[in-house]
């Protein structure tokens, strides 16, 4: 099998170890992404116990009809991708490239959607450090709720870009015919990655939107 | 009995090793072999320690009269803040994973390279960048925050270069997550055939462990370094008290990287430790799994205790309570280490040889900055020396003391497999005593300071404690000089060196299996491991 | 490891799961159930990151090592949370020593 010979890097000694070093490298790594947003969420769950009544009042604020249509928008585009996994298992070039450019379309819709909100909290005068002058009486402490808003949205939608960009580099690869059902560990580790973004997301939704009911 | 050998007829020119495979500028900086990826490491790492020395020399200096020597109280400020950054985050946390754990981890498991050379390579771009970052904030006008950066200070009332600094160590961090990742990917899925678990050198488990804090560490302190540069470009009040923000949430997040950092700094020491005594005492470790589990004990316990930083913050006293006992239990694993060192030395047959001088050093230099931890670690005594000389000097055991001799030693004993060179070893062993003598006098007398109530990052003191402070920057002088010594014989021998054999320690090892210096790939067969580590052949004298 | 096939009808059934528990978190948002709310939201969306994490990332048929992984990093976040919390949720409990009350009130917390 000399195909597989030449995608086994030197250092390893056959292609099953460097698939199995692959996704062990990449569950590593997202161990280390959990930590990172580990450390927002610390920051939340301190403040959010602070100041309970400020975070209930910021989370009213925001729009919870766009966040679950982008929440599920966020799991199809998970759906595409780990059907894009199943594509690439098989061997089924046009389905993977089909599958990944939807979940690249759904990804896009999503940071799309995440804009308009951001568009919304900018005309609303919801931003803290830059215009923090919301309508009517607010409870003090409110631009803390909006502070954590941004930044754990804005990190979320950074690890987005970079798993677009990922995708792009797997949908030129699959292009030139890189993949074959044996060897196909790069588009199930970027599909690992996607998923995780996901994950991320399903738990800003309800940590983010559904403080206390309205 | 010596156990150095040296050939006598040096191997032919013609043997094709790591370093004369390929020659010029580019063969270096786009290299993915793990063994000069170690190299570039040793040579930057060196460029770091010494700024950072020259800072701390600077320091001395200033510190040789009561009212300062040399500079402004705003400059002195500037200079602890380089010196800690410099050396923790660019000497301290690399040195020994980067350059002896790079160069040895597949050599030791029998790997022909890393899991993914192509991430060793970008992680020493990373550290350098980060490093040049740094750089520009020092010398565009220096950083005042001390390396701890805590807020609400830095992120909002100091006037210096904090988002520069900041940004360097953010993105020397990334390199550490490299380097964990990559070094837990290689010891899980690398190991040569017949190398299990508990056949593994010790230094592979205190790598491992290592890694572990790396991976889960650091990104917190990444986060933590963003939250400040937010705060101070859009005061979005995470962490100023004018905003409702809390500065102690700063603390507590800084230190479960920042506590756990200062084992990522000693546990590989650790492991060189484990390596050289056994090697110069000629026995099998002490309580090998007690050892090994030590390393992966300290690496949980280390995340546990990081509030013992923050008894006078304002953090809860409760809180204090808890932190405080957790802290003990550190001392556990560490002291079973220093007992199984001791116990393995005990009826060996020592040589003393300059790698071992080292080593011995660190057992008593690490033994004393270990207890006067527990001194720290207890809430009421705390109280009294915080942010005292007893604090420095107590860290510095542990890190100048311990971790920079167990480095220096580790240099000493795989300096023939990097080099493929011996060093006159009469001036080694000269060297490591200097080290020796002139740390003690160092930092020995700010233990006493620091009892009598000196407080730590004062440019001024009272009269009455200039003594102890003219001894200690004579202590310096000496360090500072015990430090060029060897960097001057180590380039020497390079070209002058005697040529060393495959093995001259005659020590046990994968990494001695293989020529010095090594071929490209590390060996020319993957070795099958049959036997436990250490397996010194036992002496009739100590049967008996 | 690497090359368990999960079926699309397998696929398909999570992905409607997860979209009927992303409705179902969105309804109870708008009822005020006090703190019920936080614990239900949360039930559910750890629910949901495990179907995730389970059939789409495929650890349910990967070996040891990821959920060793797995397992540790979600051990030290909780270590994170628990201990910093352990300071949040007792500072009020201190009671300042004697004379000092005045210094203590006149701060945030």
């Amino acid at each position: 099998m000399p195909e597989e010979l030449a995608a086994t890097a030197h250092q390893f000694e056959d292609l099953a170890q460097q698939h199995e070093a692959d996704e062990l490298g990449m569950w590593v790594f997202l161990g280390t992404e959990v930590m990172f947003f580990g450390g927002l969420f610390l920051g939340y769950t301190v403040y959010r116990h602070v100041y309970f009544g400020a975070f209930e009042a910021g989370s009213h604020l925001l729009d919870l009809l766009l966040g679950a249509v982008n929440t599920s928008v966020l799991i199809a585009s998970s759906f595409t991708m780990a059907l894009s996994v199943y594509a690439a298992q098989k061997g089924r070039k046009k389905t993977l490239i089909t599958c990944l450019i939807l979940t690249m379309i759904l990804g896009s819709v999503f940071l799309g959607i995440k804009g308009v909100e951001y568009g919304q909290k900018f005309h609303h005068h919801l931003v803290p450090g830059y215009d923090f002058n919301p309508e009517g009486n607010f409870p003090a402490h409110m631009s803390l709720y909006f502070s954590f808003y941004f930044i754990m949205t804005g990190m979320h939608a950074l690890h987005m870009i970079v798993g677009e960009g990922l995708l792009l580099v797997v949908l030129i690869l699959a292009a030139k015919n890189r993949f074959t059902a044996a060897h196909h560990a790069t588009v199930e580790v970027v599909g690992i990655y996607w998923h995780f973004v996901d994950i991320i997301w399903i738990f800003l939704f309800p940590l983010l939107y559904l403080i206390g009911g309205r | 009995m010596s156990s150095l050998t040296v050939d006598e007829a040096p191997q032919a020119a013609s043997h094709v090793h790591y370093l004369n495979v390929k020659f010029g500028v580019k063969s270096w900086l786009f290299t993915t072999d793990h063994k000069r990826i170690a190299l570039l490491y040793l040579a930057s790492i060196t460029f770091f320690f010494f700024v950072g020395g020259a800072a701390a020399v600077l320091m001395r200096l200033h510190l040789l009269t009561p009212g300062g020597l040399l500079v402004e109280p705003a400059t002195y400020n500037k200079l602890f803040t380089v010196h800690g950054i410099l050396m923790v985050f660019f000497f301290l946390i690399p040195a020994i994973p980067a350059v002896l754990g790079n160069f040895l981890v597949p050599m030791m498991i029998g790997a022909r390279d890393l899991a993914f050379p192509k991430l060793n390579l970008l992680s020493w771009y990373v550290y350098i960048l980060g490093g040049l970052f740094t750089l520009y904030a020092v010398v565009a006008g220096g950083v005042d925050t001390g390396w701890t950066f805590y807020t609400p200070y830095s992120s909002t009332y100091s006037n210096s270069h904090v988002i520069a600094a900041a940004l360097g160590i953010f993105i020397t961090g990334f390199s550490s997550i490299l380097t964990g990742l990559n070094f837990i990917v290689t010891i899980h899925k690398m190991r040569a055939p017949g190398l299990t678990w508990f056949r593994l050198p010790l230094f592979i488990w205190a790598i491992y462990a290592t890694s572990i804090i790396f991976i889960l560490g650091t990104p917190v302190l990444a986060i933590t370094i963003v939250l400040v540069a937010l705060e101070r470009l859009f005061h979005i009040g995470v962490f100023d008290p004018a905003l409702g923000g809390d500065p102690i949430l700063f603390q507590h997040m800084f230190w479960f990287y920042s506590h756990p950092a200062v084992y990522i700094m000693i546990l590989p020491g650790m492991g060189v430790e484990s390596e050289l005594i056994t090697c110069f005492s000629r026995k099998k470790i002490f309580g090998y799994k007690f050892v090994a589990m030590s390393s992966l004990g300290i690496a949980l316990l280390g995340f546990l205790v990081w509030g013992h930083h923050m008894f006078v913050s304002g953090q809860s006293m409760y809180a204090g309570m808890v932190f405080s006992i957790l802290s003990y239990l550190v001392a556990v694993p560490s002291a079973v280490k220093v007992f199984n060192w001791t116990a393995t030395l005990y009826k060996g047959s020592i040589s003393y040889d300059a790698p071992m001088l080292y080593a011995l050093g660190f057992i008593g230099l690490f033994t004393m900055g270990g207890v006067t931890g527990m001194f720290l670690a207890s809430l009421g005594v705390n109280v009294h020396v915080h942010d005292t000389y007893f604090v420095i000097a107590h860290f510095h055991y542990i890190m100048v003391g311990g971790m920079v001799m167990a480095y220096l030693g580790g240099i000493h004993f795989w300096w023939p497999k990097i080099s493929g060179r011996m060093y006159p070893q009469g001036w080694a062993r000269f060297a490591a005593l200097v080290i020796f003598v002139g740390f003690n006098l160092t930092f020995f007398p700010q233990y006493i300071l620091g009892f009598l109530g000196m407080p730590r990052r004062y440019a001024v003191y009272p009269a009455e404690f200039q003594v102890l402070n003219v001894m200690s920057s004579a202590g310096a002088s000496i360090l500072g000089v015990g430090y060029l010594i060897p960097l001057i014989y180590f380039i020497w021998s390079m070209r002058y060196g005697p040529v060393a054999s495959a093995n001259p320690w005659n020590a046990k090892g994968l990494e001695w299996q293989t020529p010095s210096p090594p071929p490209t790939e590390n060996f020319e067969e993957i070795p099958v491991v049959t036997e436990e580590a250490y397996d010194y052949p036992v002496r009739e004298a100590q049967v008996a | 490891m690497a090359g368990h096939i999960v079926s699309i009808k397998l696929y398909a059934l999570i992905f409607i799961t997860l979209l009927v528990m992303t409705g179902v978190t969105t309804a109870v948002g708008y009822v005020d159930l006090g703190r019920w709310n936080i614990i239900i939201a949360l039930a559910i969306a750890i629910f949901k990151a495990s179907l995730v994490i389970l059939f789409f990332m495929h650890m349910k048929y990967a070996g040891k090592l990821p959920r060793l992984v797995f397992a540790s990093t979600l051990l030290w976040l909780a270590i994170l949370i628990t201990l910093t919390m352990s300071d949040v949720l007792t500072r009020s409990w201190d009671h300042p020593p004697q004379g000092w009350q005045s210094l203590s009130t006149s701060g945030q917390r």
